[in-house]
């Protein structure tokens, strides 16, 4: 599934609450379903500090497609973290640096991407497409 | 006189206003104040009306402008029950005033080997400054220890007051923890050992009366945007002895008596440390907020605040698997907590669409929090225009939050 899709589906699963409680239950509940990291990659390497919450993020690369796994000590930025890695997981390195996170807007997410937010979000963003870059200087594009 | 809990609420503008279509309700007081319309209308008077550079002009404006901040200085002085003005520095706020002392008192008094005091529940801004004077004259740093409670170990206090130590400062009321610190004690044992105290008064003269001389404080300092004046003007109160002695910190215009390029002789007690314009305008609002203080009365506003802490402390008890930060037997302002297995950020964050803001993270009392071993807490800090029924409010929510949470 390319990552337009994910970022599809996921807005059209946002699209049936109309009151914050609910979306930020569904936020909450993707969160608590995400598996997290290995122990071993639970490393001060593959911290993003965001100041009050905190981010793990580790990639792989195999058969010219990055995965990710991540983490968070905060609920509600592991949900957000749970829909991030799911869009830009199992992608090549061209695809995941040409694609913008337009779905955290679309369901009305997006005051967790301000910089003032201190929640990691925005620096995972960022080291994301870091790794996409390493990862394609290293191997190329497949 | 009572206090009238719905007058002083109707002179806040900003607390008729709604956030997410919800009735806002602040509770993070202590990072900053809103401001009664008596003095958001000395801002707008004044720049309407007067606004004038300071000691300077002879003509009229300028001159009203002199008056109204040498009146507002005047205002600060007997607020803090100092005995002259002229003690009274205008600053940027609590962080500018310690950095000054710091800095000047640092210059002639901190040698390799000297020691200064600070304690494990400053705030940042009482931490670096001093850091920085010691890193850069060779000094060392101490910090005094507290109790699991949050109240001060004195005993710790004293063992750490040897013959090295040259400075001691501390908060007179904790912003994380609320704890109110024996000032008075602790500026005795200091002074019989000679050594000299800054107190930092940023979380306590919104709250409680503030007397520098019978405390006998060396140095006491607060920011005026916590006691309902604007942002960016603040006072250092300092002993004329001891404003005498240190030299002169920022040099420019108004700090000086004469200029020539060979040697600048340099102004009396306050303007010596006030170089450049200062936030005048800003000076005349923190007497007007001072004014607004004072005629409510501070001690009906520190025991009305008193009773929301107490209520607030009860109700939050009864709820499962808090923890409260911070309780010693004198407290103050704050509220702070932890809940079990649950992230103080995803708390404030949920809390923020119900209208409820209160301040989640270190609250720039980083090695406190690591101290205590957790990330981070929740806290609800008051001021005199909170409501029991706002605390109901948060307690309600909280435990809606709570239940979405866990
Ligand atoms: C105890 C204490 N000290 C110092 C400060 C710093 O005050 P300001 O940022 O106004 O300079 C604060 C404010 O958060 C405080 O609570």
């Amino acid at each position: 599934m390319s990552i337009e899709t994910k970022q599809q589906e996921i807005v059209e699963e946002y699209s049936v609450f109309d009151d914050w409680m609910d979306k930020y239950a569904y936020l909450i509940e993707q969160g608590k379903e995400l598996s997290g990291l290995d122990e071993a990659n639970r490393t001060e390497n593959n911290i993003i500090n965001g100041c009050q919450s905190k981010v793990w993020l580790h990639a792989d690369y195999k058969d010219g497609k990055i995965y990710f796994t991540a983490d968070s000590d905060a609920i509600l930025t592991k949900g957000l973290v749970a829909m991030v890695i799911r869009v830009y997981s199992n992608e090549t390195p061209d695809d995941i640096i040409n694609a913008e996170p337009w779905f955290i807007k679309e369901i009305g997410l997006e005051e967790n991407l301000s910089p003032t937010r201190s929640n990691g979000l925005t620096s995972m963003l960022k080291q994301i497409k870091f790794y996409a870059l390493a990862f394609k200087a290293k191997y190329g594009n497949a | 006189m009572s206090f009238d809990i719905a007058k002083v609420r109707k002179a806040f503008p900003i607390l008729h206003e709604q956030v997410y279509n919800k009735q806002l309700v602040y509770l993070d007081n202590a990072a900053t104040t809103q401001k009664p319309q008596s003095v958001i209308d000395v801002l707008s008077e004044y720049y309407q009306k007067y606004n004038s550079n300071i000691h300077r002009g002879v003509h009229f404006l300028s001159s009203h402008c002199t008056e109204a901040t040498e009146t507002a200085r005047k205002k600060v002085q007997l607020f803090l029950r100092a005995a002259h003005a002229r003690e009274i520095i205008f600053t940027r706020g609590t962080t500018e005033a310690i950095n000054l002392v710091a800095q000047t008192f640092s210059q002639d008094h901190l040698k390799k080997g000297d020691e200064v005091v600070i304690t494990r529940m400053e705030h940042h801004s009482n931490i670096v400054p001093w850091q920085m004077a010691c890193e850069r004259y060779g000094a060392k740093l101490k910090v005094v220890d507290i109790h699991k409670n949050g109240s001060l170990d004195l005993e710790s206090y004293e063992n750490a007051l040897t013959d090295k130590v040259k400075i001691v400062a501390f908060a007179h009321v904790s912003n994380t923890l609320g704890t109110i610190n024996p000032v008075k004690e602790m500026i005795e044992v200091a002074h019989s050992k000679n050594i000299p105290v800054l107190v930092d008064g940023a979380q306590s003269v919104q709250h409680t009366p503030v007397n520098v001389q019978d405390l006998d404080a060396d140095f006491y300092v607060f920011s005026g945007h916590k006691i309902y004046a604007p942002t960016g003007i603040g006072v250092l109160y300092g002993k004329e002895e001891w404003l005498e002695k240190l030299p002169p910190w920022q040099g420019g215009g108004e700090m000086i008596e004469s200029v020539t390029f060979e040697k600048t002789t340099y102004n009396e007690l306050p303007f010596k440390f006030e170089a450049g314009t200062p936030d005048y305008i800003g000076a005349i609002a923190l007497g007007a907020a001072i004014d607004f203080v004072e005629k409510i009365g501070i001690e009906q506003i520190s025991s009305y605040e008193d009773m929301l802490l107490r209520y607030a402390t009860d109700k939050i008890k009864t709820i499962e698997g808090i923890e409260i930060i911070g309780n010693a037997n004198r407290k103050s302002g704050v509220l702070s907590f932890v809940v079990d297995g649950v992230h103080p950020y995803d708390i404030g964050v949920l809390l923020d669409k119900t209208g409820i803001a209160v301040r989640t993270g270190n609250h720039c009392t980083q090695p406190l929090h690591d101290w205590y071993g957790i990330p981070g807490t929740v806290r609800a800090s008051f001021a005199m225009y909170n409501t029991k029924e706002e605390i109901d409010y948060l307690m309600e929510k909280l435990e809606q939050v709570l239940s979405m949470l866990r």
